[in-house]
């Protein structure tokens, strides 16, 4: 069959598209739907009063991680609702024949974190989870995307969802990336031009020179964030960084070279043509802070809290002068003169084994401020031993990190990492949203480089002039 | 879920953009496992203060917005996590509509699974409309028999809605029963891609 030029979306969903009867929405299959604790109770609940049962068990994979004490696994959940939680995703798995990576299990970890690191990510796969960050997963050529619970339920009991197509738009970023700039700084960047809106209604390609010439983790990082410009998901085409990223997995296909070839045929064919195209440029990224209560609020390293009556639109204004009212800051503060009191290393951003080698070089011979307490908490159960195998765990330990157990822990804050009231905190997660990691709590986005400097320093600090002790 | 053909009910004016769902329900209370007595701790940080009386300053407590079922603020509604329980707090509490320029996509979606109505109206018109509900008490209609959202006061704008989910809406359809009925397409598909067949239950 003879195509016009497509897009690696057209080309996945496509394939995917089971029916579009008159009048409705498309029917669009879904290859495996990952689940957690928090959204799914009441999406097996409504299957059990249907009568129904999860249509395909074998394309579906579970794992505790919102709510899960990051502290000595052996001891129980002292949240009694927290537990109830957990136990109720372990009984509704048993119930219906879904695997479950509990805790205790060697591979538990972040759902987005575990879904690549076994292999259970491939590209041209469609994938949901009840949770935004899916597109996290976009980074190896799938179309990944966060649905709510009430959807969580339709593609238990029938492996599809209803979607209309969304529209593309091409992140193009040429050249690279300066010395100290990593993914985070781009993708806080991308979204600060984009802004927290910029991508409603579309899936975003990232595409160009800078794009290729990252990591499999790196690319995690940046379609991670996708959701915080708005974009229903990212996704960057699949090539040999890709392949030899699968290769030897878990579950990566047992035919490996005849998946690569299948995997070949997804990139955007030449002359394929999006809905809207945006273009940057990896140079201009310089490391980034955020000031303010949205991740689009957001300035480099080198600059200072902007004034938001100089902002051109009346809600931005509005809405600026909220957030630095939350943040308790003035404009015009320079960015590397703003104390902080607490640091988080690790969420489905930035918590995989390349952040936190980032970071621990970063520590390495430090000592963390003495008013600072700071945390690491791995994305996975393999995360963390790999760490340990490579003597990260010590660095962070002999700085004065603590060293903690998987999970999201105080990305959200739903276990008890939680900062107090008026603790200012820099964050390598992906939301600084009010309260987020605690009732007025203020959080600053950074990357895992900028989070280790700040521990270090007591401030914000800019990695590119970072004295190296190793 | 129930259907929605018509409400009239008052305005609750959110003059606030970005309003994320960590706002519209926090974290702390995403650990029931039930769908319902969410509304108790909508906008839960905004709504009460450090000692759990309500904020006389927020806008939902102010006596004229009591009992308001129609929910009105600015851009990018709903933005952040893909939790239900946001529109099913805003529903427990008592909304059955939400009007605002833009909205976050997962969010606009929830609101259809839970016989909610989100409406997108040009930035002019809302103005407008924070301007007639900051007097004093206002009520709206929406009205999907005839799409339209309009007050007694001659303020009258078409509801753009896909038609499916307007279907969906006014009949208070279950989408997996709906999609169940493509069940033998499903069949096809995965034939064709080399799977087993299922043992479906309950078609
Ligand atoms: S780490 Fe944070 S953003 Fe990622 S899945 Fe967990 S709570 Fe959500």
């Amino acid at each position: 069959m003879n195509h016009p030029p497509r897009t690696l979306l057209d080309k996945i969903w496509d394939e995917h598209l089971v029916a579009s009867p008159a009048g409705e929405q498309p029917i669009l299959y879904i290859d495996l739907h990952l689940v957690h604790e928090v959204t799914s109770p009441q999406a097996f609940e409504g299957l059990r009063l249907a009568g129904r049962r999860v249509h395909r068990p074998e394309r579906t994979f579970a794992t505790p991680d919102h709510n899960v004490p990051t502290t000595d696994r052996r001891l129980p959940i002292a949240d009694a609702i927290s537990k109830q939680q957990i136990d109720t995703l372990r009984a509704n798995c048993r119930e219906f024949g879904v695997r479950l990576f509990d805790l205790g299990d060697a591979d538990q970890g972040i759902v987005h974190v575990i879904g690549p690191e076994l292999g259970l990510t491939q590209p041209g796969m469609t994938i949901v989870c009840g949770d935004s960050h899916t597109a996290t997963h976009g980074a190896l050529g799938a179309l990944a995307f966060g649905i709510g619970t009430s959807e969580v339920e339709h593609v238990l009991a029938t492996q599809t969802l209803r979607q209309s197509k969304p529209k593309s738009l091409e992140v193009r970023v040429d050249g690279s990336l300066a010395p100290g700039v990593t993914a985070k700084d781009l993708v806080l960047h991308l979204i600060g031009r984009l802004s927290t809106e910029g991508g409603t209604g579309h899936v975003i390609e990232y595409t160009g020179d800078c794009i290729r010439g990252l990591s499999m983790e790196e690319r995690m990082t940046v379609c991670n964030m996708s959701i915080e410009a708005g974009a229903r998901a990212g996704m960057i085409a699949p090539d040999q960084v890709t392949f030899d990223y699968l290769r030897g997995r878990d579950h990566s296909p047992k035919d490996f070279e005849k998946a690569v070839e299948r995997w070949s045929r997804l990139p955007s064919d030449p002359g394929a043509v999006y809905d809207r195209v945006e273009i940057f440029r990896g140079s201009d990224v310089t490391p980034q802070v955020t000031w303010g209560t949205n991740p689009a609020q957001v300035v480099g390293i080198d600059g200072a809290v902007p004034d938001p009556a100089t902002f051109a639109d009346a809600s931005d204004r509005e809405s600026g002068r909220r957030s630095l009212d939350y943040m308790a800051l003035s404009a015009g503060t320079r960015i590397t003169d703003i104390p902080i009191d607490r640091v988080f290393i690790g969420s489905c951003t930035n918590s995989r084994i390349e952040d936190l080698r980032a970071a621990a070089r970063v520590a390495r011979g430090h000592k963390v401020a003495a008013s600072v307490r700071a945390m690491v908490v791995p994305g996975s159960g393999r995360v963390k031993r790999q760490a340990e195998a490579e003597g990260l765990d010590r660095i962070f330990r002999e700085a004065g990190f603590e060293w903690r157990e998987a999970g999201c822990s105080m990305c959200l804050g739903m276990n008890p990492d939680t900062l107090a009231p008026g603790e200012r905190c820099a964050s390598t997660s992906n939301r600084n949203f009010e309260g987020r990691q605690g009732k007025g709590g203020r959080t600053h986005l950074v990357s895992p480089a900028m989070a280790a400097a700040a521990a270090v320093t007591g401030r914000f600090t800019d990695i590119r002039g970072w004295r190296y002790l190793d | 879920m129930e259907p929605f053909v018509t409400h009239s009910g008052l305005v609750a004016p959110l003059d606030r953009a970005n309003v994320d769902t960590d706002q519209i329900i926090p974290k702390q209370f995403l650990k029931r496992i039930e769908r319902t007595g969410f509304g108790q701790f909508l906008f839960f940080d905004w709504r009460f203060l450090a000692d759990g009386s309500p904020d006389p300053a927020f806008e939902l407590n102010k006596p004229e917005r009591k009992g308001a079922s129609v929910l009105l603020a600015r851009r990018n509604f709903g933005c952040g996590s893909s939790r239900e329980h946001a529109p099913w707090a805003l529903a427990d509490y008592g909304f059955r509509v939400v009007i605002a320029p833009t909205f976050a996509d997962i969010f606009f979606n929830n609101c259809f699974q839970n016989g909610m109505l989100p409406i997108r109206l040009d930035e002019a018109d809302v103005d407008e409309l924070f301007r007639r509900a900051a007097v004093g008490p206002y009520r709206l209609t929406a009205d999907l028999d005839r799409s339209e959202l309009r007050d007694d006061r001659g303020f009258s704008r078409p509801i753009a809605i896909d038609p499916f989910r307007r279907t969906c809406l006014m009949k208070g359809l279950d989408n997996i029963g709906l999609t169940l009925a493509h069940a033998s397409a499903i069949d096809t598909w995965e034939s064709a891609h080399g799977m087993a067949p299922s043992s479906w239950q309950a078609r």
